[in-house]
């Protein structure tokens, strides 16, 4: 397509240059800085009133460890939310992500290698992840169902369909330490630091590049703003869509193994407990609920500090009683921060 | 005669709604043609048509001659038509520069975005072709900040960008100030005078009587009669559409 541009583009001389200045800075950087902003606010707050836990490497290294499994999904959770759109069903998909894996695992007893088979299993797992999350979307693009009811269909769908497949059942998953995934998602480099992290980290980056240097990206923000506009200007508005939730799927499915990894063990009950927090960090890091507007550096922040408040009110000194009281309170004033930036920025 | 864009018997319905009746529409070349009617007359369900947005029901759609089946938004820009959408079609939370490339970002070798070259071009046209003079508006302004008749600007810019063979331009004067409106029917001859093919829908016959060669006239998804501007005078057309809206018929 960009070949019919070429036409006045060759007479190219004038190059843009950005002057600096401090009020554009601010008003494109607005809603990151706000974010930036908090997680700074609140994180000298809590070395403040608790230096022990806070000024200690043991504390971050928790944190790395048990955040990354929802941080994760919040990342594609975020282009979904950008693109006008949402999704509850992840927790579900990240349930039946580790029933294509049990049933793949136990279903290859031929196999005579168990790291092949846990392999052959995580494949099984992602790829599963993925069909929920398509047919997500073709629910939502096809029939034109607003997808917030959709996914809460499907999300009760998927968590029934992990019941009845398993049986309600929990098991051991103890055989995965034999195969080298597990080293590779759930290890610690050097006896510290933790691999999810690495992946959210890669995650994050390959993330951005899709949303800020990619057409996929580039559709999604144009969709969430104007979808009539977008397909006036002939943007598949449809396949766009759907794979912004084959996204959420394929990492759902992603989260969920490495969170059954972590423990060596599957509870029916996966993902549980995920939802509220996954979408927390979205609209804390600054992700407009009527979509066009967010970014992942927002959301990868808000879900260090949705990861932390629990931690940080033990260690503060109060009892665990209040930190949803906490949660709360900055969530609900995180969002009049966003709402009065993107006010004042335009 | 070889015609740029044709209908042939182009009919379509909405349901029960019947938008378009047998439409017979030619676009010749080097022609600026005005169109002209109601409100629900038809006229944007015929540019929906052209632009691939809407499948006609029933009819053809020829484009120098040769049938297009299944035409959609994509093919017909390939087939060089550019649209001015009454809509305008811009996404307001967005930057200009995603603006000017909405739908056709261009991309680099590894097929990320290629936006340092996005940003000079929008650069580029902001100076030369919208007369943006502000030293507040940059390619990174949102367009949402932006005048109706700034708005309007950057539609027509981006349809000229990309070398267009046919632009369509629907109800582009709306909600523009006397002195854009001047500039839009100069803008509308400069097509002309490049040799290229426009349609120009408008609910005012002035503007649509100085800028086009022919005016075709629709009513109630028909066509209801068509003259060259050189024939008629523009009374005799004010006189002619206010009878067609009564009675549905020019004489």
């Amino acid at each position: 397509m960009s070949s019919q541009a070429t036409g006045k583009t060759s007479s190219t001389s004038q190059h843009y240059k950005e002057t600096f200045s401090l009020s554009r800075f601010a008003r494109v950087y607005g809603a990151q800085l706000g974010i930036l902003g908090v997680f700074f606010g609140l994180w000298i707050i809590f070395i403040v009133s608790a230096p022990d836990t806070f000024l200690s490497s043991r504390i971050y290294f928790a944190f790395m460890s048990t955040i990354p499994f929802f941080a994760i999904m919040a990342i594609p959770l975020t282009m979904v939310v950008i693109a006008g759109e949402m999704d509850l069903s992840f927790p579900s998909i990240m349930g039946m992500g580790m029933v294509a894996f049990a049933f793949v695992y136990e279903g290859t007893t031929s196999i005579d290698n168990i790291p092949t088979r846990v392999f052959l299993a995580f494949v099984a797992a992602l790829l599963c992840g993925s069909l929920i999350g398509w047919l997500n979307g073709v629910i939502i693009v096809r029939f034109g169902i607003p997808s917030l009811v959709a996914t809460i269909g499907t999300q009760f769908f998927w968590r029934g369909a992990v019941l009845v497949l398993i049986e309600g059942r929990n098991f051991s998953l103890s055989y995965v330490k034999e195969s080298f995934l597990y080293p590779a998602l759930v290890g610690k480099i050097g006896g510290y630091f933790p691999m999810q992290m690495i992946w959210l980290i890669l995650i994050a980056v390959l993330g951005w590049v899709l949303l800020n240097r990619h057409k996929f990206g580039a559709h999604i923000y144009l969709i969430g703003d104007n979808v009539q506009s977008a397909q006036l200007m002939g943007v598949n508005t449809a396949r766009t869509r759907i794979r912004a939730f084959m996204l959420v799927g394929l990492l759902a499915a992603f989260a969920g193994v490495i969170a059954s990894f972590h423990v060596a063990y599957f509870w029916p009950s996966l993902g549980e407990g995920y939802l509220l927090r996954t979408l927390a960090s979205v609209f804390l890091g600054g992700t407009s609920v009527f979509g066009g507007a967010g970014t992942i550096l927002g959301t990868f922040l808000g879900a260090f500090i949705i990861g932390a408040i629990e931690a940080a009110t033990v260690a503060v000194g109060l009892t665990g009683f209040w930190t949803q009281l906490i949660y709360g309170l900055i969530i609900v004033l995180s969002v009049i921060m966003h709402t009065y930036l993107r006010k004042r920025t335009e | 005669m070889d015609y740029r864009l044709e209908l042939r018997n182009v009919s379509k319905l909405f349901g029960e709604v019947q938008a378009l009746e047998n439409i017979n529409f030619q676009l010749g070349r080097n022609e600026i043609v005005g169109l002209l009617g109601d409100n629900g007359a038809g006229k944007s369900t015929l540019i929906k048509i052209l632009t691939g947005y809407h499948q006609p029901t029933s009819g053809e759609i020829l484009f120098n001659g040769q049938k297009i089946d299944h035409l959609t938004v994509p093919k017909a820009r390939q087939l060089g038509v550019e649209t001015v959408f009454q809509e305008r079609a811009l996404a307001e939370l967005q930057t200009l520069w995603r603006n000017i490339f909405l739908g056709r970002e261009l991309q680099n070798k590894w097929g990320l975005l290629d936006i340092g070259k996005m940003r000079d071009e929008t650069y580029r046209l902001m100076n030369e072709s919208m007369g943006f003079t502000s030293s507040a508006v940059s390619p990174d302004s949102r367009v949402k900040t932006f005048s109706g008749g700034e708005k309007q600007g950057v539609a027509i810019v981006r349809a000229l960008y990309f070398d267009a063979e046919i632009i369509i331009l629907d109800e582009p004067t709306m909600g523009l100030s006397l002195k854009e409106t001047a500039k839009l029917i100069n803008f509308v001859r400069g097509i002309k005078k490049a040799g290229k093919s426009a349609v120009f829908i408008d609910h005012n016959v002035v503007h649509v009587y100085n800028a086009a060669d022919r005016i075709v006239v629709i009513d109630r998804g028909r066509i209801a009669g068509q003259f060259l501007t050189k024939d008629i005078s523009l009374d005799m057309l004010m006189e002619k559409m206010i009878r067609v809206a009564e009675t549905g018929n020019l004489d």
